[in-house]
């Protein structure tokens, strides 16, 4: 354990302290403390997947809501369907089913748009990356038959093999194992060679392409891992709310998963969750005081850009350990 | 074919392009310009349909709120300028997105603040409230006549001053090279603020125009930025130009495409498939354009010159 | 014999400015041909053609008889053409050897693979390592790549045209901001790799073109006034008048 950072040392202790405070407050009867961490951790997974192609990929991709709404809408649908009837092929309360499908579709979903908007880049990249999340949002808005706007409350949850996801102890202990994976994942790819190639292409893209990679397909693939990761997160978000409706495409939504990202995961591939923490206890306590919380919270993230040195990207450049 | 319907939706869709060109136009000055990139254009546009409001009920007059609510919404851009834009500009253009991201939460909570969740209802003049029968059967509002005219006199104006006047001079000059414009004794901080103004008003008029039709509402901003940045992406970023002519034409692809792509689909598949699949296509109908467009040219129809 | 490369009929203009206009050059394989040529004469837009980052307006280049005039830099490096900078471009936030490892990796060809960690795999490492102690920077191996002085830049970038062990290997002013100790090292250095690899030397340093050059063409405004043996070019009358005799 030599050579652990500050972050490094946050980040465990925030893992062991949210592996162990919500199932003890469950079992003694408060369930609130067990939801938020649910909440906290699911985005913690989309954001330490945002993470994979902002911080290391140097990709600002403003549209990643739009994933963890697809893989929601892959569990909605789906449930809808078997209750309610209508659309017999996709019908099915069968959680790996639905799990399937909420990857496809986020893994089409990136390989379209990634491809498209990974020929720009700079600021064209950000703002085609969060019109995409909007083409998402106002796709869903527009379908009367999942209710719009209003959204889409499904009755069953994912059926899957020997997790009953009714129970909030084990859709959160599923919710943890994925965190804990997808770190995992993330700092595996980050470290190999794929890795090296798409780190060295954040860093100075015109060396990298005369050494002989074509950056454009590296960025692509890491995209698309992404968006997956991101869709795998949407697919827990569904089953964990229930309650599943475009606003969760929104692309203020993806504004957040990115303060999420920035704040937290700056300098090292664990870090999102720290990010993810501080948002969700932000947002509670916040809006335990006022309805008017966004208020001290956009005042803060202009704090942070115009008061951290090098500005938020500053924080960005001095990753890569 | 229904060609009486056609006109009107042609019209609609000229008058919601010009409205978006109006609110583009100040986005891609401000780009084009001051190479800021500004996420919270979309509240001024709210903010000015609220204080046109609130003072069309103070004042009585529709009309004179616009004119006085125009300056107020300039003094709010020169605020925010001085305020928080001013201090980004040696920043990253992400620094930028997250800066402006976090006034815009901060300016559409202080909205909310002062004038509540519920919106406002703008009422108009009678003689603007009412019905023009330009030929049989083509019966069009008022207003929105108003709105075309002066959506179209403003795209006048910005052209004349952008490419005729000194300050249009000084505007292009300081795209192009800001040591050499503030070496040449101009002060860009002041030039700077004016272009951030100009901006703002231009996107409270955009509001206060379309604030008769929809009401004054919170979450106006939000929709109408995303659509602006579209516009300016497909124009290319920069260009006043492009802005013009990506707006109308997203005006009327949007427009048209909702009133007519069922009919459409119609011929080619069963109704009830048509009426899931036509509001589904036309809400996606200008992400796709701009897809479409980007694949062929990344940089946008008509992008300016590299600086 | 097909010379490695052929340059036919290049021509690039930017606005206004003719940068390359009809350039006729060839390298034979094993050669060391220098460019020289006063400043502005268009060199590093001439080698940007030929690495791929720039696309000539007109004309054509061959490397080892086929046309590679529209292929995209990173399939040319592919090919085996390698390029230095003449202001370093290298991965400043990586280490030194990350650096070189990544040349070597690109020539190893399996980079689409997530698993292994890329800093230990041995055989990459230490062939990297090897092509850092050739240009005397194995001691730097682990510091960070910002923090070297430009003369040790300059060598990274050759450690790592090494490493590509490209057939081709273009230069553009590699004594750019070197002192002399450093120079005559490099000089050395090069004069070794005569025969097996060749190389298209962009240089100021006329001490170091004449010691290196098997052949030397002369440009000047875009243009290619001679070619030829060192000897030749020393006392060739229109070369004097353009840029022997202005310095």
């Amino acid at each position: 354990m030599k050579n652990m950072t500050k972050t490094n040392w946050a980040t465990l202790i925030c893992m062991v302290v949210l592996a162990v405070l919500p199932p003890y407050f469950l079992l003694h009867g408060q369930a609130f403390y067990m939801d938020l961490a649910t909440r906290l951790v699911i985005l913690g997974i989309a954001a330490v997947s945002l993470n994979l192609i902002l911080g290391y990929g140097g990709m600002v991709s403003f549209g990643h809501a739009a994933f963890i709404g697809l893989g929601a809408y892959a569990v909605g649908i789906p449930s809808h369907h078997a209750t309610w009837g209508g659309f017999d092929l996709i019908a099915s309360y069968n959680g790996l089913f639905q799990l399937a499908l909420a990857i496809v579709i986020a893994a089409v979903f990136a390989l379209i748009t990634g491809a498209i908007s990974l020929r720009t880049k700079g600021v064209y990249f950000i703002m085609i990356t969060m019109a995409f999340s909007q083409m998402a949002f106002f796709l869903f808005q527009s379908l009367d038959v999942y209710n719009g706007d209003d959204g889409l409350t499904i009755d069953v949850r994912s059926e899957l093999p020997f997790i009953n996801l009714d129970s909030p102890m084990q859709l959160y202990g599923l919710s943890y194992g994925s965190l804990v994976a997808a770190m995992l994942l993330v700092k595996t790819i980050v470290n190999s060679r794929f890795g090296m190639v798409l780190q060295g292409a954040k860093d100075n893209n015109e060396r990298m392409v005369t050494l002989g990679f074509n950056t454009y397909f590296y960025r692509l693939t890491a995209y698309v891992i992404s968006g997956t990761m991101c869709g795998y997160a949407g697919f827990l978000l569904g089953n964990f709310t229930t309650f599943i409706s475009p606003d969760m495409m929104h692309w203020t939504r993806s504004g957040e998963l990115m303060f999420m990202v920035i704040l937290g995961g700056a300098s090292t591939a664990l870090g999102p969750i720290l990010g993810s923490s501080v948002f969700i206890l932000m947002e509670e306590i916040l809006s335990s005081f006022t309805i008017f919380w966004h208020l001290p919270f956009g005042l803060m993230l202009i704090g942070l850009v115009l008061f951290v040195r090098g500005g938020l990207m500053g924080l960005l450049k001095g990753k890569g350990k | 074919m229904d060609y009486t319907l056609l006109f009107v939706q042609v019209l609609n869709g000229l008058q919601l392009g010009l409205l978006l060109f109006l609110v583009a136009s100040g986005l891609t000055l401000v780009f084009g310009i001051l190479d800021f990139v500004n996420l919270a254009h979309g509240s001024i546009y709210m903010i000015g349909a609220f204080i046109c409001a609130s003072l069309t009920f103070v004042l009585g007059n529709f009309l004179w709120a616009v004119l006085v609510a125009l300056p107020l919404t300039g003094l709010v851009g020169y605020a925010v300028e001085l305020l928080v834009a001013r201090r980004l500009y040696d920043k990253d253009h992400l620094d930028h997105v997250l800066g402006t991201f976090g006034l815009l939460l901060v300016l559409d909570t202080l909205a909310h603040m002062i004038w509540g969740p519920a919106g406002i209802t703008v009422p108009l003049p009678a003689w603007l409230d009412g019905q023009i029968e330009l030929f049989e059967g083509a019966n069009i509002p008022v207003f929105r006549l108003l709105i075309i005219g002066t959506g179209l006199a403003v795209a006048a104006g910005l052209f004349w001053l952008v490419n005729y006047t000194r300050l249009g001079m000084l505007i292009r000059a300081g795209a192009s090279n800001r040591t050499m414009v503030s070496a040449l004794g101009i002060d860009i901080q002041t030039l700077f603020a004016l272009v951030f103004a100009l901006g703002a008003m231009l996107s409270g008029l955009a509001g206060m125009l379309i604030s008769p039709i929809t009401g004054a509402t919170i979450g106006m901003g939000g929709q109408i930025i995303i659509t602006a940045f579209v516009v300016i992406i497909i124009g290319g970023i920069g260009s006043m130009k492009g802005a013009f002519i990506a707006a109308v034409l997203i005006g009327l692809i949007d427009t048209l495409g909702r009133s007519f792509l069922d009919s459409l689909f119609e011929l080619v598949m069963s109704e009830n498939a048509a009426e899931t699949a036509a509001p589904a296509v036309s809400a996606m109908m200008i992400y796709i354009l701009m897809a479409i467009i980007l694949a062929v040219k990344p940089q946008g129809l008509f992008p300016p010159k590299v600086r | 014999m097909t010379p490695l490369l052929e340059i036919n009929g290049l021509k690039k203009s930017f606005g206004g400015v003719i940068a390359t206009d009809d350039v006729h050059l060839d390298v034979i394989k094993g050669e060391i041909h220098a460019i020289i040529g006063p400043n502005g004469a268009g060199k590093t837009t001439l080698v940007s053609q030929l690495s791929g980052a720039l696309k000539p307006d007109a004309g054509t280049v061959l490397l080892n008889g086929s046309d590679i005039t529209d292929k995209p830099a990173y399939a040319r490096a592919k090919l085996g053409i390698t390029r230095s900078f003449q202001i370093t471009s290298l991965v400043m936030g990586m280490s030194v050897l990350d650096n070189v490892a990544l040349a070597v990796q690109a020539r190893d060809g399996h980079s689409y693979r997530f698993l292994k960690p890329a800093r230990k795999i041995a055989h990459i490492r230490e062939e990297a390592m090897l092509n850092l102690a050739k240009v005397g920077l194995a001691k730097r191996a682990h510091d960070l790549t910002s923090q070297l002085s430009h003369g040790e830049h300059r060598q990274i970038e050759i450690a790592i045209a090494l490493a590509s062990d490209a057939e081709l290997m273009l230069l553009d002013e590699p004594m750019a901001g070197l002192g002399p100790k450093e120079s005559a090292s490099l000089v050395a250095f090069l004069k070794e790799l005569k025969g097996q690899r060749s190389i298209l030397l962009i240089e100021h340093d006329m001490d170091a073109v004449f010691a290196l050059a098997d052949r030397i063409s002369v440009l000047v405004y875009g243009r290619i006034i001679a070619t030829g043996l060192p000897d030749e070019i020393r006392s060739n009358d229109a070369v004097r008048h353009a840029y022997l005799g202005e310095e």
